[in-house]
């Protein structure tokens, strides 16, 4: 713990002494105001909660979320330093761990920088909490499976612009599968349960129910086994680059 | 300290290392020579737990590094070849971190950085930030996370490349220090340092060894040892010929012993030849061998295609 620790400390802090983190958070807060007042018509709705607001995670972490996690081991890989990381006395799968997290905290640092929206539909209206809640958390689990999956891509390459597009594709791949105008289409000459199998793969599927406010035991799953075998996926790849 | 047991490392068809086996002592400093992709690096990199072996053990204070990775790992100290650190992050900020990862805290992590900072002369860029140093300084800095938990095992890669000449030396001399107590291995390409630093040599081949020694055992394989070089007024071929084999050096006769077992009868007889003779000396030098020549005969040049 305490390896995982040290090195998720010094990965957040990286962000921090780069202007990666700033330009983050302030492109991030832009665009969830963007989608969420004018794109999404937060306004025109009428409702007190935060379904415009949410409704636009998963695309937008689509860009965001790679952007983030690209340089995670592709950049230990460029520079060399991956040689000093495993060669401290850590476990890779601690190393994996730390970066993962010290990234997921920061997109959660991100999300929690989105306070102001909630705080307004309370001024507005009054809104179920608890499901903005469970919103959040939805939230945080499809970061952190992006993150996850961009964790995967960029420990492939040394170069971070095709761990990023690498991973966007991955990513859109996982939106589309349950993107309702794709199942749509997939309806028309693929038997239900096919349509549903499919869509039991996509992160929409089971985004949506956190939105709903319902936190169910099988999207937590989803998500973390995402997560899980993404990571796991990571350590294998790290260690076929050196096992040669 | 480091016991290194036919090891072998295959990168797809080629054998970067090819049944390599040494051993390493406190007190030892090993000297690792070859040419470029010669498999210096891949086998630091096997010692130091970073590449898993494709056959054959390496185990480091006892433990063995594939069974027992963390173990070993904590043993040693490795400045990675080209001495990878990161940018972006201050040199002070890297070594506390490095102190932390080899479980240093709060006074003792302190102190372990303050040591690391005044062994390698770090003490007047330690808030810079690591991209904005010369290479010598970064090289500096990843040599103090190799020493900041005074490691019983040192694994350096090319310590002393990209340095200065004075930078050069001071790292030279602070191995041959550190080498009085721990086990170190470095790699070079340059044959004096060989001289400067180490207590035994080895010359690796295309992922073979080819040679091992200490430098004066490497030295004297050299078709140059032994031989005498004399400059005297009066002194001609025809009568040195009587010793063994001239040639003329720049107006010099350097004369090669006949027997090598038999080097240091040569000076002797030389002496005798120029009283007897009665030639005027104005220098002489009895050759100990040259690195460089040994080093070029016995390996092959990669320009040279195998």
């Amino acid at each position: 713990m305490r390896a995982i620790r040290i090195i998720c400390q010094r990965e957040l802090a990286g962000y921090f002494t780069s202007p990666v983190a700033y330009v983050f958070l302030v492109i991030f807060l832009l665009l969830t105001g963007f989608f969420t007042f004018t794109a999404g018509a937060f306004f025109e709705r009428g409702e007190a909660g935060l379904g415009a607001f949410f409704g636009w995670h998963p695309w937008l972490y689509l860009v965001l979320v790679p952007a983030i996690g690209m340089r995670l081991w592709a950049e230990e890989r460029r520079a060399g330093t991956i040689e000093l990381l495993l060669t401290l006395p850590v476990t890779a799968w601690q190393a994996i761990v730390g970066k993962f997290l010290a990234s997921w905290l920061f997109l959660a640092l991100a999300l929690v920088l989105t306070f102001p929206i909630v705080l307004t539909v309370n001024i507005l209206g009054e809104p179920d909490n608890g499901a903005i809640l469970a919103g959040y958390l939805g939230s945080l689990f499809l970061a952190g499976a992006y993150l996850a999956l961009t964790c995967m891509t960029s420990a492939m390459t040394r170069n971070q612009v095709v761990a990023f597009i690498l991973s966007v594709v991955i990513c859109l791949f996982l939106i589309l599968a349950g993107f309702n105008p794709v199942t749509d289409l997939l309806a028309r000459w693929a038997s239900p349960a096919f349509v549903d199998t499919v869509a039991a793969f996509s992160v929409i599927t089971h985004f949506d129910s956190f939105q709903k406010g319902v936190i169910d035991s099988r999207d937590l799953f989803f998500f973390l086994s995402l997560i899980g075998f993404a990571l796991f996926a990571t350590g294998v790849i790290l260690r076929g680059h050196r096992a040669g | 300290m480091i016991r290194i047991e036919n090891l072998v490392k295959t990168f797809g068809r080629k054998r970067a290392v090819d049944g390599v086996s040494f051993t390493v002592e406190r007190g030892e400093v090993l000297g690792f020579l070859g040419p470029n992709g010669s498999g210096k690096s891949t086998t630091m990199r096997m010692i130091t737990g970073f590449y898993p072996p494709t056959s054959g053990r390496v185990s480091v204070g006892g433990h063995d590094v594939a069974e027992q990775p963390l173990a070993a790992k904590r043993l040693i100290g490795y400045l990675p070849e080209n001495a990878p650190s990161y940018p972006d992050m201050t040199v002070e900020a890297f070594l506390r971190f490095a102190a932390a990862m080899r479980g240093f805290d709060g006074a003792a992590r302190s102190k372990a950085v303050a040591r690391a900072i005044d062994l390698c002369f770090l003490s007047s860029v330690v808030r810079q930030n690591i991209d904005t140093l010369s290479k010598g300084y970064r090289h500096r800095t990843c040599l103090a996370q190799a020493l900041i938990h005074d490691p019983q095992v040192l694994v350096l890669d090319e310590p002393t490349d990209g340095l200065d000449p004075n930078q050069k030396h001071e790292v030279r001399n602070l191995i041959r220090e550190l080498g009085k107590s721990k086990a170190v291995v470095f790699s070079t390409h340059i044959l004096e340092e060989v001289d400067a630093a180490c207590t035994r040599a080895i010359i690796i081949d295309r992922g073979r060894i080819v040679a091992q020694g200490t430098p004066e055992e490497l030295r004297a394989r050299s078709d140059l040892a032994g031989a005498v070089t004399l400059d005297a007024q009066g002194a001609s071929v025809e009568k040195l010929s009587a010793l063994g084999r001239v040639e003329a050096v720049n107006g010099a006769f350097r004369i090669y012993p006949r027997d090598k077992s038999k080097a240091a009868e040569l000076a002797a007889a030389v002496i005798e030849l120029v009283s007897r003779e009665g030639w005027k000396v104005q220098g002489m030098y009895s050759e100990r061998g040259e690195l460089d020549e040994v080093f070029r005969r016995i390996t092959q040049p990669d320009t040279v295609k195998a």
